[in-house]
């Protein structure tokens, strides 16, 4: 009971801390720019780290980069412009959605290719299910008519 | 026929073990610079050594350079220091510093006390011309031809092996074309 106290303390007293938003304050006109402009930083890939877009990075060179977004931003670039300046610094690793293009044709393809496949292999497990129902049980026609007389309960069938 | 199905799993694991080995060893912090085959991008900034005097990318014009980024917070830096000063000083290598992010005054402390391998200086306290370049980490290291296009980055230490296997060849190459 102490312990579990002391722990809600602890996380109410380092609550601020652990979900700190980068120190850097931006201002904006109206809340549309802010909503655009933290869409743009979380489009944006984080160089220096492996997986974090630089809204959530804290490494300086994602502040260089939150700083520059903001300053084209500021003099009416847009998202496209904004991205292809980082672009051409950083390489497509700072894109989180690659262009089409045809080295990326492949990446963006298999999922359609994968669903493709997906639906060959149910529709061919479907069809031969089907197939086999209809004719590929193996009997004669008069078997089958033996068959459905024994499971209509049909008593005859045992003299014969 | 339906033998042959059986195969799928095996050629899908075969297939997927070739994708997955291929990308064993490389190393995922390593980056291709976006600049190989461009230009150096233009910069207007101060000489480390000499505030008055002014440094623009027509400083790579003639030679073929190799471009250092470095600052005194940058433990790596330190490490490979030394190889610079033997670069500089046996190879006969131009290399160019770029000293980001960093103060003027601890950075000539640390020339002075461990020697300065740096023809030219460029001191960017504010990293502009290292965002440009895309430097990510420091230490980084471009080769620049004597056009003053950016051949190569390497990211991390130059060490003598980094020197022989990567950076000498092209620094060859691009010498032999001048």
């Amino acid at each position: 009971m102490v312990r579990s106290v002391l722990i809600a303390l602890l996380l109410v007293a380092y609550g601020p801390l652990l979900t700190a938003e980068p120190s850097d304050v931006y201002s904006f006109d109206n809340e549309s720019e802010e909503q655009r402009f933290h869409n743009l930083i979380s489009e944006l890939r984080c160089p220096k780290c492996q997986n974090q877009n630089i809204a959530d990075s804290n490494a300086p060179i994602s502040k260089d980069m939150r700083e520059e977004a903001y300053q084209m931003m500021s003099t009416g670039a847009s998202d496209d412009e904004v991205v292809n300046a980082m672009v051409a610094r950083f390489g497509e690793f700072v894109r989180y959605k690659p262009q089409v293009e045809s080295r990326t044709l492949l990446l963006w393809a298999t999922p359609v290719i994968v669903v493709l496949i997906g639906l060959l292999i149910v529709a061919s497990i479907v069809i031969r299910a089907r197939r086999n129902n209809d004719s590929d049980s193996g009997l004669t026609n008069d078997e089958r008519e033996r068959a459905s007389r024994i499971l209509s309960g049909d008593g005859s069938e045992r003299s014969s | 026929m339906k033998r042959a199905f059986l195969f799928i799993p095996v050629i899908l694991a075969v297939v997927l073990g070739v994708v997955l080995f291929a990308g064993i060893g490389k190393d995922p912090n390593k980056l291709e610079s976006a600049l190989i085959g461009k230009p150096v991008p233009e910069f207007q900034l101060s000489d480390l050594h000499d505030e008055g005097r002014q440094l623009d990318r027509e400083l790579f014009k003639g030679r073929v350079s190799l471009l250092n980024v470095w600052g005194t917070w940058c433990p790596a830096c330190r490490d490979e220091h030394d190889d610079l000063v033997w670069l500089a000083e046996e190879k006969g290598i131009r290399i160019v510093g770029l000293n980001y992010k960093d103060n003027r005054d601890d950075a000539l402390v640390w020339l002075d006390r461990l020697g300065d391998p740096y023809q030219v200086s460029i001191y960017d306290p504010r990293g502009r011309l290292g965002f440009d370049l895309g430097v990510y980490g420091a230490p980084e290291t471009y080769v620049i031809d004597a056009e003053g296009i950016v051949r190569h980055r390497h990211v991390g230490v130059v060490n003598e092996k980094v020197w022989e296997q990567d950076i000498e060849p092209l620094v060859q190459r691009y010498r032999e074309k001048i």
